[in-house]
């Protein structure tokens, strides 16, 4: 009940933003930062509940941007179904990958998903419809009533998509999915013998992982006006995907949603006032810093300090 | 096929050549992921830092790239000593390289030392001067450029060395040791941890020459290594972990694929990066142990 409670006044709080705030970078950049809790929370389903580290957030994130890309200029739907289909063709990849890796080791399953994000990026090259190396231009149409601005909506969007990732990881973690998952990260050996359906459960884990991901694309050529191959499939998103739960915490639904605040407003930030190279560096570095001597993340760190009183 | 007899016999020639190449660079992966178990994602990284560390070699000195990547060896031993050590030291003892944290960090390391580059060289491509980069040998219709020739030599010497070392020597054996039972080489009185720390260091130094290689091959960019996570990979587990002939073989395979879809009419240069991949996909999901695996 708390939970919704506070989902319910984060999405009022926000929304009231967009009716009252004029700045639109706020909004653009606000936009990024949702996303990317969106982007978090899907990985961390599987790689922060099971253990399965998933280099391949773009793959899943950029069929998603792809799918509503081509869906809309094929039949001009609009962004709700454009949202779903992303979903479904995401999940449907992560249910297929999961199929072919995840009866590997943990270290297989991450170089897999590294290898599909080149191919999927291979395959939009050299599809011409979807506009190939060169990209797709796309025309925004007009935003639906109650918001003034395309980005605004669209910043909506985000913020509800956020609040959806986030009540489905939550659900999955305090459920007998949840558990078992934990059992396949503590051992999967032991898990198996005693009886968890450790394959099911990660295949589960996969696909609603990649569906999320998609969902987190599927909004970007409409925020863009535009899509290309290298821009959405590019690594950035493994990495941000993988370093907010780590920073945050993976044990629970909240450490990526801190670390992902957190992390990614910092890196606009930087990025603005600094570059974008050292806001690379930055992320790489909090994320050794963290693996290294902050191994339960921010999360950890809060409890830890809170016990010891 | 669609593709001129000539034009394959090209495709397949340039492929063994690039496969010696591919081979080569994965040596070091071979060793440090194949027989170690360390999910070393850091490698191409580190192999681009070794490019960089020629061309400043190359260009402070003036000397012969193959000869700076040799040089480069022993710095680049210590560099891996201690790397491992730090992953020993942060991990593995705590019982908590697998899964989600050791990966992590390779991770995190290889982005570091690509925007390190980056800040200290620019995006730009940074290539090597030697008298045998853009000279060719043509055999009738077929041109061979000199620099895959060269990198081909290296590769094979690189390779007969380490091979070599690992059947003939005490330390070799005691790294493959190491690989098939770990325990059993505790109780034998010797230190695991001290062979595994200098096998890193092995494969490091074979990193530095490898990054030689791929200096003479192209020019290099600091995002490099992304293509190369995939390449090196994809060898390692086509051959079975470990496996250093197996290693070559992958490393022919990949090459010759690569060429002939480079050289395809129809599919073209945009389809190559993804051939490395595929396959890698195709071993996983059909035979995980590799085509030699132990």
């Amino acid at each position: 009940m708390k939970f919704w409670l506070g989902a319910a006044i984060v999405l009022v709080g926000l929304a009231a933003m967009t009716s009252t705030l004029k700045y639109e970078y706020f909004f653009f950049a606000g936009y990024t930062v949702l996303m990317f809790v969106v982007l978090a929370t899907a990985w961390n389903i599987l790689g922060g509940y099971a253990g399965y580290v998933n280099f391949g957030t773009p793959a899943f994130f950029g069929l998603g941007a792809y799918t509503a890309a081509v869906l809309y200029k094929a039949t001009a739907a609009p962004l709700a179904l454009q949202i779903a289909a992303a979903a479904a063709m995401a999940g449907l990849l992560g249910f297929g990958a999961g199929l072919l890796t995840l009866r590997l080791r943990g270290i297989f399953f991450a170089i897999a998903t590294i290898a599909l994000t080149v191919i999927m990026e291979t395959v939009f090259i050299n599809w011409r419809y979807a506009g190939g190396a060169t990209g797709l231009q796309l025309l925004r149409p007009p935003p639906t009533a109650p918001f003034e601005s395309y980005i605004k909506m669209l910043f909506m969007v985000m913020a509800l998509s956020a609040v959806a990732a986030v009540a489905v990881a939550r659900y999955i973690e305090r459920s007998w999915i949840g558990r078992g998952l934990r059992a396949i990260r503590d051992s999967e050996e032991a898990a198996e013998a005693s009886g968890v359906p450790t394959l099911r459960l990660k295949l589960f884990a996969c696909t609603v992982s990649g569906a999320l991901m998609g969902v987190a694309g599927a909004p970007m050529p409409m925020y863009l006006s535009f899509i290309e191959p290298p821009s959405t499939f590019n690594l950035n998103y493994a990495i941000g995907a993988l370093a907010s739960p780590i920073i945050g915490g993976t044990g629970t639904w909240l450490g990526p949603v801190i670390g992902a605040v957190l992390l990614s407003s910092l890196q606009q930030i930087v990025t603005v006032t600094i570059s974008s190279e050292i806001n690379v560096l930055l992320v790489g570095v909090l994320l050794v810093v963290f693996i290294v001597a902050a191994p339960d993340g921010i999360i950890g760190l809060y409890r830890k300090i809170f016990a010891r009183r | 096929m669609g593709i001129p007899l000539d034009l394959l016999l090209e495709a397949v020639l340039f492929g063994i050549l690039l496969g010696g190449f591919y081979a080569a660079v994965s040596m070091g992966l071979s060793v440090s992921f194949g027989l170690l178990d360390v999910p070393n994602v850091a490698h191409p990284a580190i192999m681009v830092f070794g490019s960089y560390c020629t061309y400043m070699v190359v260009a402070w000195l003036g000397l012969d790239p193959i000869l700076a990547g040799v040089l480069l060896m022993p710095g680049f031993f210590l560099l891996g000593m201690a790397v491992y050590r730090f992953y020993y030291e942060a991990f593995e003892r705590r019982g908590s390289e697998t899964g989600v944290r050791g990966i992590a960090f390779f991770f995190g390391l290889a982005l570091i030392i690509e925007v390190g580059l980056i800040l200290a060289f620019g995006v730009d491509q940074r290539m090597v001067d030697a008298p045998y980069i853009g000279k060719s040998l043509a055999f009738s219709e077929v041109r061979i450029p000199m620099r895959m020739l060269v990198a081909f030599g290296v590769a094979i010497v690189l390779t007969v060395a380490l091979t070599l070392y690992m059947s003939k020597t005490f330390t070799g054996r005691a790294i493959k040791a190491v690989a098939q039972d770990e325990p059993a080489l505790r109780l034998m009185g010797a230190n695991p941890v001290r062979i595994k720390q200098w096998a890193f260091g092995i494969a490091t130094a074979a990193s530095a020459l490898a990054g030689s290689m791929l200096i003479i091959v192209g020019p290099v960019e600091p995002g490099m290594d992304r293509v190369y996570i995939g390449r090196t990979f994809a060898v390692v587990v086509l051959a079975g972990l470990g496996s250093m002939t197996g290693t070559v073989a992958a490393g022919l395979i990949l090459g010759i694929s690569e060429s002939i879809v480079l050289m395809h009419p129809g599919l073209g240069a945009s389809w190559a990066p993804a051939v490395s991949f595929m396959l890698l996909l195709l071993m996983l999901g059909v035979r995980p142990q590799g085509l030699f695996g132990r």
